[in-house]
């Protein structure tokens, strides 16, 4: 049997238990071992990378979701952090009718890639001396992630986070959104109304802040718009997200 | 440099606090990491990284190479290795003589090789790639086996033939020889006396656990007594090299490992009298 023959073969044994043609002592004890441990590290990676979600479903029904994810998601990267990111989609097929599911499954998993997203150096409040607001771009730090919400798997998460008892889940009084972040090592959220929220996703687009307080204005009036801007601009420098402003091209 | 015992710890997540935040460092003489935990882009990992290699020389022991795939190496995994091996200018770097990785399926375990003339070029030719690629010699790791594949070799005949080929050193995990010597029926000290012992540069010592029909490379209990008869053996055909205990399940406090070294320190420099 040629080596890739073998490989192949082996491979269709761990993802569909298909039976290699080995001619080997033992070879259905040998093929076992492989096979357990495929499977129970895939579980573990899941279970360790999805705490919280792990909680809310209870052991049978994760451990149900993950097996329906392994037999259909066989791992590609060489990398186990990247074998959770396709579970919440996996989540939303198969509780269409419980977002909370997804969407905290979506958190869970965007709180984990905040974990290792590239460092960014700390703003530094003297480039803003000076700065013509007007054109000034900022550019958000790389942590920095913003996910649709329909449910409060916020609060749910929280709560289980903090060892008390979840809320039970909730549809949102209107779709929001959930803004990931790191502070300093740690991994941070919290729930955005929409307004918020599309102005973080104008920034990303490359909206100038004269051109978001523009937006806001027109939305909210000469008096509010400006305000809210600033509002937002403060509690932004304060959580961190800002990792650089410049009038001139970022 | 002349060749003299050193002994290490895996560091582990349980022991971050004791190795990053001791008045001292931990009384070890280096730390070898998992490098695929820390070939991330930023974050906390990499922080602790840089603050234990201020303490600590460290060695890279890699997973995921798969330096016996038929379809060769992942040319984005060696960037990233790369990456980290020039940030930590580590001790040594290794991977294990198995493959993961076929055809965009990554199985994440360390799966066995047939020793054929035919995998002995895939695997030579990936082992060429890789030290060319990092800009430095590895070392190979023998491992833990569940299937007897068809070969044309023994594994130790084989490690002799990558180790004379391509330039690359050992790793030797003697409880992985205890662990195969059982599944697959052969002489561990035949396998001892096949290797070639002035490669090795570095030992791992570890526990395993009685399957249903084989043993399993768990690491998941303390060195177990025929681990350690073998480790003995083995520097009598290596002299001193670096030892470290790998536990990677039911993690004990760390004075519990640095105990266990104590151990392998009174084998490798009083080996007549733990022999008596």
């Amino acid at each position: 049997m040629s080596l890739i023959a073998l490989q192949t073969g082996l491979r269709d044994w761990l993802t569909a238990e298909q039976t290699p043609a080995l001619q080997a002592p033992r070879a259905k004890a040998g093929l076992s071992v492989y096979l357990n441990t495929y499977r129970a590290q895939l579980m573990a990676c899941l279970s360790e990378s999805y705490p919280t979600l792990h909680a809310w479903l209870g052991d049978d029904a994760f451990a149900a979701a993950a097996a329906t994810h392994i037999d259909a998601s066989p791992p590609s990267s060489w990398t186990l952090d990247a074998y959770g990111l396709g579970f919440p989609a996996t989540l939303r097929d198969l509780y269409p009718h419980d977002p909370e599911v997804g969407d905290l499954a979506a958190l869970e998993c965007a709180l984990a890639q905040a974990f290792i997203a590239p460092d960014s150096p700390p703003l530094d409040p003297a480039s803003l001396a000076d700065i013509d607001w007007d054109r000034a771009r900022l550019r958000l730090i790389p942590a920095l992630t913003l996910l649709p919400a329909s449910s409060n798997a916020g609060a749910i998460w929280s709560a289980i986070a903090q060892g008390e008892t979840p809320p039970p889940a909730q549809l949102l009084p209107q779709p929001g959104a959930i803004l990931i972040w790191r502070d300093g090592f740690t991994p941070a959220f919290r729930t955005l109304e929409t307004a918020e929220a599309r102005a973080l996703e104008a920034l990303r687009e490359g909206c100038d802040f004269g051109a978001l307080c523009a937006m806001l204005v027109a939305r909210e009036g000469e008096t509010a718009g400006p305000r809210i801007a600033g509002s937002y601009l403060a509690q932004w420098l304060r959580d961190g997200l800002i990792a650089q402003i410049s009038d001139h091209p970022l | 440099m002349a060749a003299s015992h050193r002994f290490g710890l895996g560091l582990r997540k349980p022991h971050y606090g004791d190795f990053l935040d001791g008045d001292a460092p931990v009384a070890v003489d280096f730390v070898e990491v998992i490098s695929e935990n820390f070939m991330v882009p930023g974050g906390r990992p990499l922080d602790v990284l840089r603050r234990v290699r201020e303490r600590h020389p460290v060695a890279l022991h890699g997973v995921s190479m798969s330096l016996g795939s038929a379809d060769g190496l992942d040319a984005d995994y060696l960037r990233r290795l790369r990456s980290l091996v020039d940030a930590v200018e580590p001790l040594f770097v290794s991977d294990h003589l198995s493959w993961s990785r076929i055809g965009g399926f990554n199985s994440h375990d360390l799966l066995p090789l047939p020793y054929t003339l035919e995998a002995l070029e895939v695997v030579c030719a990936n082992i060429h790639q890789a030290q060319e690629a990092l800009g430095r010699t590895m070392l190979i790791e023998n491992p833990s086996s569940y299937l007897t594949l068809d070969g044309e070799m023994s594994e130790w005949a084989f490690l002799d033939q990558i180790c004379a080929r391509t330039g690359c050193d050992l790793l030797l995990d003697v409880n992985n020889i205890v662990v195969s010597a059982a599944n697959h029926g052969f002489d561990a000290l035949a396998y001892l006396a096949g290797i070639p012992a002035q490669r090795v540069r570095q030992i791992h010592l570890a526990g395993h656990s009685q399957g249903r029909d084989l043993l399993i490379d768990t690491h998941d209990k303390p060195v177990p007594p025929p681990v350690w008869a073998l480790y003995r053996r083995a520097l009598e055909r290596t002299g001193p090299v670096a030892t470290m205990i790998e536990r990677d399940d039911d993690i004990p406090p760390l004075a519990d490992l640095l105990e266990e070294l104590d151990l392998a320190r009174q084998i490798a420099t009083q080996p007549e009298r733990e022999s008596a």
